[in-house]
């Protein structure tokens, strides 16, 4: 019964959404404003109705049911309660109801909240809104029913992939996907902006708070992905340039850049067309990550056309959208005046400057991404991996953490170049000594690491200065974000630079009893013992660590066998100090009876996520800072608006 | 008595993971799981390594992989270059093998080289657009 109401419900938020484009779409004519006051009820109605249809597949996975065909297929009884509550997105058609879930819930919440936007650009959004989600409407009732039942209910579930069955992950696919669907309502915004002619910086602050919120979210999404990765896959990598990262790190570099461009936008009203251009890479973007993870594209382009319905039913919506919307753009751009000039050296023109290096490095790692596809249908079979990718987002990315360091220094509109020098000098200078330095006490590095502790450390100097002469309790709370962020990107890339020239590895082969060393740390096995969870077993090493002689710590490695569905997975062991990592595992035992053990000690290497962390710290910062600062001014507009209307009557 | 029943279990899970174990009977591969004496020596293998895929995997380079395939190849690396092979002549070798699918490194073929030109073609079409935007400034101050 559920799983009907799950179904009936979500048919009837897609009539609604039809309804909702079509009333937007009238509203706009001349002579249709009679329709423009259901729009935004329309649109709440839907976002509550998907939610419903949700929450009906998490009921369907949290019980069990196994009359359910996609229940059957990846859950299983036995399951923890968390993984079966992350098995409701763990699969195709979950993740694409809590996709359109996400979408039509944020329509809602633009519909109630929003009051700054003029009325009719506001209708065109949510027109936009609906018309984008019609096609993933289309998708899931079409081609991806998740409420399907069997004709006989199954004995038991398949279960859930072992790699997935970490509390990480559980959360890691709903924080990207609210970022990719935030980045959605950005491209509404764009697309009604553009329908009104209203490309404005009203247009930007009432678009503002959703680019940071999905910034934020795809900034911890990536930042709790590479965690994991590094922690489950048992090597010690950390980003492996996989097209599945790469299609979460695209959009997150188009919001990087519309975040900035967007600021811009609101404060100066400068960067008309740019900023409705990134809004609409920005989700296109999301739409091509999806395309590639949901497709099965990646694996080989043989995989695709085994199964081609879904990939082509994205493809289309792919085509429809970015190709809709460019076009729009392209009849729309000339409409769009450029705004307010700037001169070379300003901060608008430090921040288009970056914006061109952020897509730089989208284009290239789009293009190394795709190019194993392209090349495939000239029938060769090729690879592209960290050899290029490294280098070749260096060669953007050096520039603009430069840029970085002087960029929020700068007057807006014009700036002259003598006021600012002795302030890049600093930065310049330690960057200059950090070189050396590391010239020097680290021979044999290798160029983009040393580069990058450089920058690096530039950088997180510099990204301090634009408090200096402020009365830190009187600076705006979003100036405090700005900071944070840029610190934590000048943090992460210390962490990777330091974990990429200063890691040691050690493979040994011990008995219990052998001690080993790797970096300053040496390491005893002290035993092998069996344990078991609620649904695998293992082995579990212990193993005791001391560093440079001090006193040892005991670490528990474990080598894992699931059962349900059978599989294997190392469960790494960490050890964090203040300058490092102790990365320990478990392999196989040996034809000789010998343990295969692997540890790391990676220096700094915790920095990398750190950083990560203190960048969507930033972005909190600066959106709880710009909320705040419109609510205020909401207030002041009311009471501007009541005195008024007083005024008036008094008259 | 703990003992006992310790070994037991330790020996009923090597029991299930024994099956596991045999679909892969492939050579005995001292180095997939070992290093190299010489640290210089590892640390070429390992930088090669790193560039070369696990054909077996998704997207892992054969020294981030537990796929017994990954194991054979780490062992063929760090075979040959403890018998003093250069590292390009091993991938050379590995190339031929397997194809170009296995090297991460884009290797120097016409079909890779609109990949090389691209950040060239990046630089030069963001200098242009940088350039155009900014002379147009330049201008309309002048007319100011």
């Amino acid at each position: 019964m559920i799983a009907e109401i799950g179904l009936a419900v979500l048919w009837m938020a897609a009539a609604l959404a039809l309804l909702q484009l079509f009333a937007g779409i009238s509203a706009l004519r001349p002579g249709g404003k009679v329709l423009a006051g259901v729009v935004r009820p329309l649109a709440v109605m839907q976002g509550a109705l998907v939610a419903v249809s949700f929450l009906a597949l998490i009921d369907l996975f949290l019980e069990t049911d196994l009359s359910v065909k996609l229940v059957a297929a990846n859950s299983h009884s036995m399951k923890p309660f968390i993984f079966k509550l992350a098995g409701t997105w763990g699969n195709h058609e979950g993740s694409m109801l809590l996709w359109v879930t996400i979408m039509a819930v944020s329509g809602g919440i633009v519909a109630l909240v929003e009051k700054r936007l003029r009325e009719d650009t506001l209708i065109a959004t949510l027109a936009g809104q609906a018309f984008v989600s019609l096609g993933f409407y289309a998708f899931l009732l079409l081609s991806s029913n998740p409420f399907e039942r069997l004709p006989e209910p199954a004995p038991d579930g398949m279960g859930l992939n072992p790699l997935l069955q970490d509390i990480g992950l559980a959360f890691h696919p709903p924080t990207l996907y609210v970022g990719y669907v935030g980045l959605s309502v950005a491209f509404s915004f764009a697309i009604g902006a553009l329908v009104t002619r209203d490309v404005g910086p009203a247009f930007a602050r009432a678009m503002r708070p959703w680019v940071l919120g999905a910034w934020i979210f795809l900034t911890i999404g990536i930042t709790a992905g590479s965690y994991w990765a590094y922690y489950t896959l048992g090597w010690g990598g950390w980003w492996f340039w996989d097209p599945v990262e790469n299609a979460s790190l695209m959009p997150w570099l188009a919001a990087t850049a519309l975040l900035h461009s967007v600021s811009v936008l609101a404060s100066r009203n400068a960067l008309r067309a740019w900023t409705v251009m990134l809004g609409v890479i920005a989700f296109s973007m999301s739409m091509v990550g999806t395309f590639l993870v949901r497709s099965g594209i990646l694996t080989s382009v043989h995989a695709f056309a085994v199964d081609p319905e879904r990939g082509s039913f994205i493809l289309a919506l792919l085509a429809i959208y970015i190709g809709g919307a460019l076009a729009l753009f392209g009849i729309r751009a000339s409409t769009v005046t450029e705004g307010e000039r700037f001169s070379p050296v300003s901060r608008e023109a430090s921040l288009v400057f970056n914006n061109v290096m952020l897509c730089g490095i989208l284009g290239i790692v789009l293009l190394g991404t795709l190019y194993p596809l392209l090349t495939e249908a000239f029938g060769a079979k090729v690879s592209v991996g960290p050899p290029y990718f490294n280098p070749v987002s260096a060669i953007f990315a050096i520039p603009m953490m430069m840029v970085m360091t002087v960029g929020p220094l700068l007057r807006w509109r014009k700036d002259n170049p003598g006021r600012i020098t002795a302030t890049v000098a600093v930065p310049a200078l330690l960057a200059a000594l950090a070189l050396l330095a590391v010239v020097v006490f680290a021979p044999g590095i290798r160029l983009l690491p040393m580069l990058g502790i450089a920058v690096g450390i530039a950088l997180a100097v510099a990204s301090w200065f634009p408090l200096r002469g402020r009365n830190l309790r009187r600076t705006p709370i979003n100036v405090w974000g700005m900071v944070i962020s840029h610190f934590g990107i000048a943090v992460a890339l210390l962490g990777a630079a330091s974990e990429s020239a200063f890691s040691t590895e050690r493979l040994a082969a011990m008995n219990v009893g052998d001690v080993q060393s790797v970096g300053p740390i040496e390491l005893k096995l002290l035993s092998i013992e069996p344990v078991a969870g609620p649904n695998w077993t293992a082995l579990e090493a212990t193993v005791s660590a001391s560093y440079k002689g001090g006193e040892p710590v005991t670490l528990h490695p474990q080598a894992r066998t699931f059962s349900s569905p059978p599989g294997e997975r190392t469960e790494s062991a960490l050890h964090t100090r203040w300058n490092g990592q102790l990365y320990a595992v478990l392999g196989n035992e040996g034809e000789d009876g010998r343990w295969q053990m692997r540890f790391w000690w990676k220096p700094f290497v915790p920095l990398l996520w750190l950083g990560g962390l203190l960048v969507a710290f930033g972005g909190l910062l600066a959106l709880l800072g710009r909320v705040a600062k419109d609510i205020k001014r909401l207030r002041v507009f009311d009471k501007l608006a009541y005195r008024k209307s007083r005024l008036e009557q008094l008259k | 008595m703990s003992l006992l029943i310790k070994r037991i279990a330790l020996a009923v899970l090597v029991l299930f993971a024994a099956p596991l174990a045999a679909q892969d009977l492939l050579p005995p591969a001292p180095y997939a799981y070992k290093q190299l004496e010489d640290p210089a020596q590892e640390a070429k293998a390992q930088a090669l390594m790193e560039t070369l895929r696990c054909l077996k995997c998704q997207s892992q380079a054969i020294s981030d992989s537990d796929a017994p395939m990954a194991g054979d190849m780490r062992h063929q690396v760090r075979t040959r270059i403890k018998a003093g092979e250069d590292p390009e002549a091993i991938r050379t070798w590995l190339i031929e093998r397997y194809g170009d699918y296995v090297s991460y490194a884009p290797q120097n073929k016409p079909i890779m080289w609109p990949l090389f030109a691209a950040p060239l073609v990046i630089l030069l079409l963001a200098g242009i657009l940088l350039r155009g935007r900014f002379r147009k400034a330049a201008k309309s101050e002048k007319a100011e």
